[in-house]
């Protein structure tokens, strides 16, 4: 009962503070560039906070934690793509470039970029398209997630508490706008940032320091089950066996999937045109570098550590503690061996992971439904009072639509439907990284991709996507059932494997992305490049 | 190395810090490098115009 009032009193702290955040976006919300790119003044510290929180959901540090008890410490190579690629090169190479091209053309949203750069309504609609039939799959996975964690620990019932939860956060998205969403983000990475550190130092101190740790996970090895081995699996301190199914998990699906997938993240790249100069990019890249070692570097160091605890006092290994639930191996970790109170602000900070992430969601998709589809396509003026008022209209149209899939796919459609939405992270990753990233790449670093060389390349990396995703990427293909229905098969590929290739595990991004960029890099060969004066207007900021 | 049964893990995991390193000497060295002198954007010059008209009719 104590705890329960120490995480009500925690509770109610943080919505206040979440309230006075969102209340002070919405007093310093007055433009459309406020309501959309935070007035493109937003301070480095709250930059990276909120880009950090954005990119680390609930099921980061709760899903992929779990995984990491699974697969073990291999997936730390998933953190150093998320430091090096996922903040280092992409406030580097990608931030700096965005955020000047993008304040030129006077940019507000993703697609807005990538529709002024290469003069194309249809890119700017299509992309707004991607991202409004898509992301809510995504918002549904980090909304479920929170729903599930609040339910667990307050017997608050399924259905209440996502659409308490996702109220909440619409609401002060829709007032607020991206001044009020990274307001509270930097509040909600600050928390998140503090309880990472306090169950690494308490995991690492329980096990008797840094190498003792993982020196006793490393004896665990000899206690694998059979199935595991037979798999590939060599020990949480060991890479699986090269070539098997698991490494091709490990390293194709889980690894370079969402690793560099990452770069191409509307509600992400987005975060680059907040700031007022370069300066600003390079201060938060400090931040951003830290608050990812501590999220998913922390997450996947002590869910693998967390085999020895639970060996230690059941016998079993983590898996198998958590009878075969991925998903439960953090949290069950959380209660059976840290202190009550840091599992209260444990699950605070998953709600403020979850908020965060959904916040900047809502954000991108209701900017999308606003600005990319219904401004560019009513052939309406952009005015200030316009474009919020139909950026807000989006927020609530897509709101309802994340919520309502939330809500459907799993409880009228039990485990089938909430299979469909655990993939639907890995669904938009695949399809962003796809379709968006050569011609966001070519757009920003080349001058000679043309319009047809972009929308060829983002077509072909989308269906290919696509198609991979619906009958051969195992995981999703056997989630989505489309492939099953039409051949009675889960996967075409199903246990095919050529050499050490094995297909049915290969990530969409590996064959999608090397495919578009062929397509783009060959069809700008061949067709009429953009005129000098258009091309030096967009990178009249960035110089050759 | 580290405790740890293979030296990729070893590796990953001192990757992970270096990597982490590397963001904080990138934004010590360019702390206050990389301010550049911004173009006007439509809405700078919407807002000028703006001021330009009011000024007139004050």
């Amino acid at each position: 009962m104590d705890g329960m009032f120490f995480l009500t009193i925690l509770v109610l702290i943080y919505l206040f503070l979440i309230g006075y955040l969102g209340y002070r976006g919405y007093r310093g919300t007055h433009t459309a560039t406020d309501y959309l790119v935070a007035g493109r003044k937003i301070h480095p510290f709250v930059m990276a906070m909120s880009y950090g929180a954005t990119f680390i959901s609930t099921s980061a540090i709760v899903g992929f934690g779990g995984a990491a008890g699974v697969f073990g410490m291999g997936l730390l190579w998933l953190t150093f793509l998320n430091i090096f690629v996922g903040i280092f090169i992409a406030f580097v190479f990608f931030g700096a470039r965005t955020r000047a091209m993008g304040h030129h053309l006077d940019a507000h949203t993703f697609p807005e970029l990538l529709g002024r750069r290469y003069d194309s309504k249809f890119i700017q609609v299509f992309s707004g398209l991607v991202i409004i039939l898509f992301m809510p799959l995504y918002t549904g996975v980090v909304l479920m997630g929170a729903a599930k964690a609040v339910e667990v620990r307050t017997g608050t019932p399924y259905a209440a508490a996502l659409l308490f939860f996702s109220a909440i956060v619409a609401l002060y998205v829709i007032m607020g706008g991206l001044k009020g969403v990274m307001y509270t983000d930097a509040l909600q990475g600050t928390i998140m940032f503090v309880a990472m550190i306090v169950i690494l130092l308490l995991t690492y101190s329980k096990l008797g320091g840094v190498v003792e740790a993982h020196q006793r996970l490393t004896d665990l090895a000899s206690h694998l089950p059979e199935k595991l081995v037979k798999g590939g699996h060599q020990g949480w301190t060991a890479m699986p066996k090269f070539g098997s199914p698991l490494w091709w998990t490990l390293v194709s699906t889980i690894v370079m999937g969402v690793g560099i997938g990452v770069l191409a993240q509307p509600q992400l790249v987005v975060r680059f045109m907040t700031v007022r100069s370069s300066r600003e990019l390079n201060r938060a890249v400090l931040v951003g570098g830290i608050f990812i070692l501590m999220m998913t570097g922390v997450a996947f160091v002590v869910g693998s550590l967390s085999n020895v605890l639970f060996f230690d006092s059941t016998g079993s290994i983590a898996i198998a503690a958590a009878k075969g639930q991925v998903a439960q191996i953090i949290p069950m970790f959380m209660k059976g061996f840290m202190p009550w109170w840091l599992g209260d602000i444990f699950l605070v900070a998953l709600i403020a992971a979850a908020m965060s992430t959904v916040s900047s969601q809502f954000h991108a998709m209701g900017a999308a439904a606003g600005r990319d589809l219904y401004e560019a396509t009513a052939g309406v003026a952009s005015s200030d009072t316009g474009s919020i008022s139909a950026t807000r209209g989006g927020i609530i149209f897509t709101f309802l639509l994340s919520v309502a899939l939330a809500y459907i796919l799993p409880v009228k459609y039990g485990a089938g439907g909430a299979a469909i939405i655990a993939r639907g992270t890995a669904l938009f990753f695949g399809l962003c990284a796809s379709t968006f990233l050569p011609m966001y790449l070519g757009g920003i670093y080349s001058r000679r991709i043309t319009k047809a060389g972009a929308i060829s390349g983002s077509l072909v990396g989308f269906l290919v996507s696509a198609l991979w995703l619906l009958f051969i990427h195992d995981k999703e293909a056997a989630a989505l059932k489309v492939c099953q229905v039409l051949t009675g098969k889960t996967s075409l590929l199903a246990g095919v494997k050529t050499g050490f290739i094995f297909w049915p595990e290969v990530d969409p991004l590996l064959v999608a992305f090397p495919l578009a960029i062929i397509v783009t890099i060959v069809v700008s060969m061949a067709s009429k490049p953009f005129s000098k004066e258009h091309v030096d207007n967009c990178f009249a900021s960035i110089g050759r | 190395m580290l405790g740890m049964a293979d030296g990729w893990i070893a590796t990953v995991y001192i990757l992970c810090l270096l990597s982490a390193l590397l963001c904080v000497v990138y934004g010590v060295v360019n702390w206050n490098k990389g301010d550049v002198a911004e173009l006007p954007t439509d809405d700078d010059k919407h807002w000028a115009e703006e001021e330009d008209k009011l000024e007139d009719e004050l």
